[in-house]
């Protein structure tokens, strides 16, 4: 059996220790070793998006980080994305775009999503649609996820 | 431009709109919980061993080291299963139908495609048990497989089943085959049809093996408890389904096993058989532990259920009007392993648009060493009506007619009688072409690089068993249960239905999906039932409460049920203005007059509205590379009555999509020996945002009689007009026919080199 390590990281603003082997991707510490089952697995290859995370202010699918990786790093996924005041504007303009029909790669697009409107405020839907091309929606052919997006974005 | 019409003829107050769904915001902050997400004290990982052959004979298993490994807990192969131990003779009739259930789950004496299971490890993690599977030895026999549906059906082809003898219209066959089926229907005189016709073309198509790719894997959690129950936490669209077939490969009383479906990431029809459930059971019977399984994406592709690939001859005879005179088809897909292709949706979709007086169809269900295929949304007619439409616009080309007015002139109506014999009640295919002809997207000019293609689809459409109970809550909030899996919207729709039938506010609805013991017997949410025949059971539950609520007001005002009546969420005196309660005031007076008020229904229906979309799609081919871009689609729709537009909206666009992929892109593509080379994401490429424009949509709604809304059902027919439409665009574009899916740039270039048309 492998041994375990200890890992120090920020985790939606607050400091955390976790124990993982150096074989666990941090996809799995998230799920498995932390409970957080906001990120998805949708394929465990880096293909489809569904376990995007910020890391260090990039996006990352964190299949393909390891969960030692995250040693000293800042991490955000979905659980960190509102606030008690409320849902970010990227939540509630999903909400109500009906951007989301089954939900399993909503988290991934939203923090995709987040990510380019914290770079380019002023994305439009070119820009959108290159940028959210790493993360799979099988149900919406991506028309009301761009259109959420696009409302929230200061483009005119 | 325009973007989304609804095209509404009735207006109501909550049915229509487009209210926030219940269970959105958990979706938007990662609370939901999905399969995958279910984590009990003590869970155990399973993973699954699966054959690397796609067709052997299995002579023997040893899992002793597997067993030995450090951090196993049980090891398991279909010995473990109660088929193991039943006889032949004790089964009797129902010896193949369990042998194939429970083989399809775990192999017993051969595997017929790569992936096929034939052991699994429970282990303290995953990581465990995928060390532990490696140290199982399995000794084949390997066997010539078979991955072709037309080299299947060869004499002399390799045989999956030595027992399997071709039904021919009830008739069995002598010998084995791997024509599991063989099904005809026709109408009218067929020689006579064709006979009158000025012009006959007939042709062959076919397509290639394609998967729904949903984004979660298949999942499931297992707790076989001391006290015999078994409970199952999966990502399923049809908890009873899956309680059946465990309870049948198992030999257990259906009560004995409870189903809670967690949220389902897509299904799209692939998410109604049961892969993962009676292995975790038996693992976790083993080891008294709860057990999870998770398959990769890979053990997706190679071992669940994609759709099957077809072979198709199609002939059609036309007056030099345009008016149809005879249709005839012949089509063969493959089921995979064991029987069950979904050609005969195939055969009786393929000319359900036109009003034809002449047919014949024939449909052939074919075993072969691929997965067992399972339904990918309208299963059959995506790929009958590439071959029918790709034609009809061939047709339209010779007769240089417009394709919309050659539908208009075919178009089926009410009483248009499908080949088989259906009759279609009130439909609304008339009305979708009328809306593409008049769309300011047909009527626009496409720039000189550009084709242009349209299509129809057809799906007919389900409704099937649903239950509902909803109870009154003494604030006047209804809670209320359904056994309805929600893929993407159904709590909404219900709630909808629901609060307008009960004339009260959206938000005064709390849907919940419960699990099998807390619910009548619901089928799946596919088949575009869902909103139909759940819906249905809603309104008749709500019905139930209103005269619930009658009768607490009687008593209250001391008076006869029949004075009172429900108008709008207001319970009142039909003579005396004076009494009169609103739902919540009356909610609030149900503690003291008898107690909560509970509305249950449980229905089947038989009027459900069949279902029509038109799709145009514009399309440039770049001619150095044959890439195509799509650059402008419109989908048309005949909704019947949309409950949510935007969720109506996101059926349309979402099936247009999944179309275009596997008009372009999708293909399993197998070697000789029946492995699928592209088993990822990376190589099976689905469309991404940056392959599409926006989907423009234009919901028709022509009220299906058979539901007091008006609603039909929307899921299924989205997808069936993209792929000839593509294709039909793309002809226009180069010049070239193209008559084989995907229409892959390597298809697109080899046609133009042979054509002198590039």
């Amino acid at each position: 059996m492998p041994g375990v390590t200890q890992v120090q990281t920020t985790l939606n603003g607050e400091v955390i220790n976790f124990l993982c082997e150096p074989r666990q991707s941090l996809l799995e510490v998230l799920r498995d070793v932390l409970g957080m089952t906001g990120t998805k697995e949708g394929c465990n290859d880096g293909n489809c998006g569904a376990c995007t995370i910020i890391l260090d202010g990039i996006i990352v699918d964190s299949c393909l980080v390891l969960g030692v990786e995250a040693e000293g790093k800042d991490i955000m996924t979905i659980e960190g994305m509102a606030s008690p005041e409320g849902l970010h504007p990227l939540q509630q303009s999903f909400l109500e775009n009906a951007a989301l029909q089954c939900g399993i790669c909503t988290p991934g697009f939203l923090l995709a999503s987040k990510s380019l409107l914290d770079q380019e405020p002023e994305a439009d839907e070119g820009r959108i649609r290159h940028w959210l091309a790493g993360n799979l929606c099988r149900c919406t052919g991506y028309d009301k996820i761009v259109r959420a997006v696009m409302q929230v974005s200061k483009a005119k | 431009m325009t973007s989304n019409q609804v095209l509404s003829e009735v207006e109501y107050d909550v049915v229509g709109k487009r209210p926030v769904r219940p269970d959105g915001v958990d979706k938007v902050t990662g609370r939901a919980r999905y399969g995958d997400d279910t984590n009990l004290t003590g869970t155990l990982r399973a993973r699954v061993l699966r054959s690397p052959h796609a067709h052997a004979r299995i002579k023997s298993i040893d899992t002793s080291k597997a067993e030995a490994f450090p951090g196993v807990r049980a090891v398991i192969t279909a010995k473990d299963l109660p088929f193991a131990s039943l006889s032949k003779e004790e089964l009797g009739g129902e010896y193949t139908s369990l042998k194939f259930a429970s083989d399809h789950m775990m192999a017993s004496d051969k595997t017929l495609f790569k992936g096929h299971p034939v052991a699994a490890v429970a282990a303290v993690n995953a990581h465990v048990a995928e060390s532990a599977m490696a140290l199982i030895e399995v000794d084949y026999e390997v066997l010539k497989p078979v991955v072709d549906v037309r080299e299947a059906m060869q004499d002399g082809a390799p045989l999956l089943h030595e027992d399997l003898r071709t039904n021919d219209m009830g008739e069995t066959g002598d010998k084995p085959s791997n024509i599991a089926t063989h099904m005809s229907y026709s109408t009218g005189d067929l020689e006579k049809g064709f006979a009158e016709a000025d012009l006959v073309m007939e042709k062959e198509y076919t397509t290639s093996t394609v998967h729904q790719g949903y984004i979660e894997p298949h999942n499931t959690t297992a707790f076989w408890n001391s006290d015999g129950q078994l409970d199952l936490w999966t990502s399923t669209q049809g908890s009873f389904q899956v309680r059946g077939t465990v309870a049948t490969i198992l030999r257990l009383p259906v009560s004995q096993v409870k189903v809670t479906p967690m949220e389902i990431g897509g299904g799209f029809g692939g998410k109604i058989t049961a892969y993962l459930d009676a292995i975790c059971a038996v693992l976790s019977k083993k080891t008294g532990a709860p057990v999870k399984a998770l398959m990769t994406r890979t053990e997706v592709f190679e071992a669940s259920g994609p759709a099957p690939a077809s072979w198709m001859r199609v002939k059609i005879g036309v007056k030099n009007n345009g008016k149809m005179t005879a249709v005839e088809t012949e089509m063969a897909m493959d089921a995979g392993a064991y029987p069950g292709s979904p050609v005969m949706q195939a055969i009786v979709c393929a000319f359900a648009c036109y009003d034809v007086e002449n047919g014949k169809v024939d449909g052939y269900d074919v075993v072969d060493n691929k997965p067992k295929t399972a339904a990918y949304r309208a299963p059959g007619s995506p790929q009958a009506a590439f071959a029918v439409e790709s034609l009809i616009d061939e047709i339209c080309g010779e007769l240089k007619m417009d394709p919309i007015e050659f539908r208009l002139l075919n178009a089926a109506k009410e009483g248009t009688r499908r080949i088989e014999g259906l009759v279609a009640r009130r439909i609304g295919l008339i009305e979708c072409l009328e809306a593409a002809r008049d769309h300011d997207h047909y009527k626009s000019k496409l720039d000189g690089s550009g084709g242009r293609g349209v299509a129809c689809g057809y799906w007919p459409n389900r409704g099937f068993q649903s239950s509902v109970v909803m109870t009154v809550n003494y604030d006047g909030v209804v809670s209320l249960l359904m056994g309805s899996v929600d893929i993407g919207g159904t709590r909404a729709s219900i709630a909808q239905q629901t609060a307008e039938t009960l004339g009260i506010a959206y938000e005064d609805v709390k849907p919940t999906v419960v699990d099998t013991d807390s619910i009548g017997y619901t089928f799946i949410t596919g088949g575009s039932r869902t909103c139909f025949a759940t819906g249905l059971a809603a309104i008749n539950a709500a019905e139930d409460v209103k005269s619930q609520m009658i009768s607490r007001a009687a008593k209250i005002w001391d008076t006869n049920e029949d004075d009172i009546e429900y108008v709008a969420g207001v319970v009142q005196h039909k003579s005396d203005e004076e009494l009169k309660l609103t739902f919540k005031d009356l909610a609030r007076q149900l503690a003291t007059t008898g107690g909560s008020v509970s509305g249950r229904a449980s229905v089947d229906p038989s009027g459900e509205g069949n279902g029509h979309a038109v799709h145009i799609a514009d399309v440039t081919v770049d001619p150095d590379t044959g890439k195509t871009d799509v650059t402008r689609f419109t989908a048309v729709q005949d909704a019947g009555k949309a409950v949510h537009p935007s969720y109506v909206e996101g059926q349309m666009q979402g099936g247009a999509v999944q179309g275009i992929g596997w008009a372009l892109n999708e293909e399993y593509f197998f070697d000789d020996s029946g492995k699928m080379m592209n088993p990822t994401f990376l190589d099976y490429r689905m469309p991404t945002s940056l392959d599409l424009p926006m989907i423009d949509t234009v919901i028709v709604e022509v009220a299906n009689p058979g539901h007091p809304y008006g609603v039909r059902g929307v899921g299924e027919a989205a997808i069936v007009p993209p792929m000839a439409a593509i294709g039909n665009a793309v002809s226009a574009a180069t010049g070239n026919r193209m008559r084989s899916l995907p229409i892959t740039p390597g298809k697109i270039l080899e046609a133009g080199w042979e054509n002198g048309k590039s």
